[in-house]
């Protein structure tokens, strides 16, 4: 009876298209918002996620996410050398001074200021020159989308200049970054000199930045450094979920995009439920005549299961395949980098469906099973 | 526990009543039903509109539960049944053909015929060629693959037709199958009914308005007012080709 069941839902090809269309837009709508949530988020956390050398940051014990810094004291970076268990321990500065092009235009920039002498927190994918070149006066490493910002257009190269604080600096190296959750082009500089780039406070020291010695856990060397400086210490990790949510308790974006995803999943479910049910009622004759004939209730709902999920998982491969389409499209276009469909998503929107499809496979399967056969018999 | 077994009667029936609705809705459909069908005959059950005929039919198929009296079909009292019983019966012993032909808009003259068989796990090849054989013998080889919408009423209802016997059921019951059809085509229908579906040890019975088919039938049973008033005998065309025979 699969056989008739299949045919029953390809012969009526509007409706069939219909139902595929619905749940393939509620896929799509569901899949891409839900990654477009995912990689606002997960924007939040780039410069931290950036940082590879460095497990432990350590930070004012009241700072709320990475973007909200209170500066440390200078000695901070000793005491948290001094703790048992440390390997080292490296300051980082993060500003947001202005700088501007050659033609005048200007924008804040996201700068980091590494350890002079280690330069740990480097970027680790440079497209042209070396990270030693920060070792250069005046020099920084500048992430592509700065660079096709302040010289769009132009093909990459080394050793233009930009102004920032009315000091001029010196490109020497062009990276790719993960993408900021502002947008702001990513300016990488030595500490020294990137204190000198942004307005002087007494404390200029954003982070310190450590790593444990052999033997000793990121979850242990954390509680030591908090016990004897009072300092806030997190893993790269942890303060990643800090920021991400403070974003999420203190934005509109979850809500925004809640709004959204609610929508598709009403949309799809009412449409496609609307659709399926119009389609049994239309059929409700012939599902009669089959339970005249002898098939039994079971059978009949195995039909409509069978007719829902056929619909579903063309709908949700139509709509995962769009999402998916989309960011390989747009993977390319620097400003929407680093948004991408994840299994999570995929996995968690095919549920979604899969629960669309028994909502509206329920209220058709309710309406056959109380059919009484007798009514093929009223003309 | 029905106390009515008669071997050489498809259906037997005493004082059959069903009701619908109770309180000041309840309405009296069926009466007192007396009646019996023989096995190896066509009975017609004839009436004016708002009789029970069609009650009576659903009843006789297992599609409505009486309210009271005895029922016997093909030997089994169907208020035993339990409900999969009931639709197991139905599929092995019964074949229906409506008013309507109530055809699968998608499928095939071929594939609707297979149904039933389809309906009791028979493969579908093997369904399909079973019910194309069946077509050939109803003169409707040559449109086994076209769709209900391709096919002329006559035509569907004698793919309906092909439906109701390509499991060779014992009891074929038949809803006004020639009223959606022309005067013409309704003769070759019942015609085709004749010949192909009455048979020793099956009973045909046809709910009918259609007086100008009465000819074809061994027994028309006359309701009204929710009872058998009067049942007639006369030679049909298979008992003279029976008799002839012998």
């Amino acid at each position: 009876m699969n056989f008739v069941a299949l045919q029953m839902l390809l012969g009526d090809r509007a409706k069939y298209l219909g139902l595929i269309f619905a749940i393939a837009f509620s896929s799509f709508l569901m899949s891409h918002q839900s990654s477009i949530f995912a990689g606002v988020l997960d924007r939040t956390t780039s410069q931290i996620k950036d940082v590879h050398d460095a497990n432990i940051w350590v930070m004012d014990r009241y700072t709320q996410y990475f973007d909200e810094v209170k500066a440390l004291t200078d000695s901070d970076v000793y005491r948290v050398r001094g703790v048992s268990g440390i390997q080292w321990a490296v300051p980082l500065f993060k500003g947001e001074p202005r700088a501007k092009g050659p033609d005048g235009t200007f924008r804040v920039v996201i700068l980091l200021g590494l350890d002079d002498s280690t330069l740990v927190g480097a970027p680790r994918d440079l497209v042209l020159g070396s990270i030693d070149s920060l070792r250069e006066p005046d020099s920084i490493i500048v992430d592509r989308g700065g660079y096709e910002f302040f010289f769009p257009g132009q093909p990459l190269s080394l050793g233009r200049t930009l102004e920032m604080n009315d000091h001029r600096v010196k490109i020497a190296g062009i990276c790719n970054s993960s993408a900021p959750f502002t947008n702001f082009p990513i300016f990488y500089t030595r500490y020294s000199q990137a204190i000198t780039y942004v307005g002087r406070e007494r404390n200029m020291m954003s982070f310190v930045l450590a790593k444990p010695a052999p033997g000793v856990s990121d979850a242990e060397a954390c509680r030591r450094i908090s016990a004897a400086t009072g300092l806030r210490a997190e893993t790269g990790r942890e303060f990643s979920w800090r920021t991400i949510w403070y974003y999420i308790h203190h934005t509109g974006i979850p809500v925004n995009f809640g709004i959204t995803i609610a929508i598709a999943l009403v949309v799809g479910t009412v449409v496609a439920g609307q659709t399926f049910y119009i389609f049994t009622i239309e059929n409700l004759k012939q599902f009669g005549a089959l339970k005249a004939i002898g098939v039994t209730n079971a059978r009949i709902v195995g039909m409509i299961l069978l007719q829902a999920t056929l619909v579903g998982a063309i709908g949700f491969a139509l709509g995962i395949g769009g999402t998916a389409a989309f960011f390989e499209i747009t993977k390319q276009n620097l400003d929407l980098r680093g948004f991408h469909l994840l299994w999570q998503i995929a996995a968690g929107t095919g549920a979604t469906v899969m629960l669309i499809v028994i909502l509206a496979s329920l209220l058709s399967v309710r309406k056959v099973l109380v059919l009484e056969p007798a009514v093929v018999f009223r003309g | 526990m029905s106390t009515i077994i008669d071997r050489n009667a498809a259906v037997a029936c005493s004082r059959v009543t069903k009701h619908f609705g109770e309180g000041e809705n309840r309405v009296e459909v069926l009466r007192g039903v007396d009646l019996t069908i023989p096995l190896g005959e066509m009975t017609l059950l004839v009436g004016p509109s708002g009789c029970g005929k069609t009650t009576m039919l659903s009843v006789i198929a297992g599609l409505l539960d009486r309210s009271g009296g005895e029922l016997n079909v093909l030997g089994r009292d169907l208020a035993e049944l339990s409900g999969s019983q009931a639709v197991m019966f139905r599929r092995k012993n019964l074949g229906f053909v409506f008013q309507q032909f109530n055809l699968l808009p998608s499928l095939t003259a071929a594939e609707n015929a297979s149904v039933p068989l389809l309906a009791a796990g028979v493969k579908k090849k093997e369904a399909v060629d079973q019910a194309r054989a069946l077509l050939d013998e109803l003169g409707l080889g040559p449109r086994a693959h076209a769709f209900p919408n391709q096919l002329s009423g006559g035509q569907q209802q004698r793919v309906a037709l092909a439906r109701a016997l390509v499991h060779d059921p014992r009891l074929v019951v038949c809803d006004e199958p020639t009223s959606a059809l022309d005067h013409e085509t309704g003769q070759v229908v019942m015609q085709l009914l004749t010949r192909i579906a009455v048979k020793p040890g099956r009973a045909v019975v046809v709910v009918t308005h259609d007086s100008r088919v009465f000819g074809f039938a061994d027994r028309i049973a006359h309701m009204d007012d929710g009872r058998i008033q009067t049942v007639s005998e006369q030679p049909s065309a298979f008992n003279q080709k029976l008799e002839a025979v012998s």
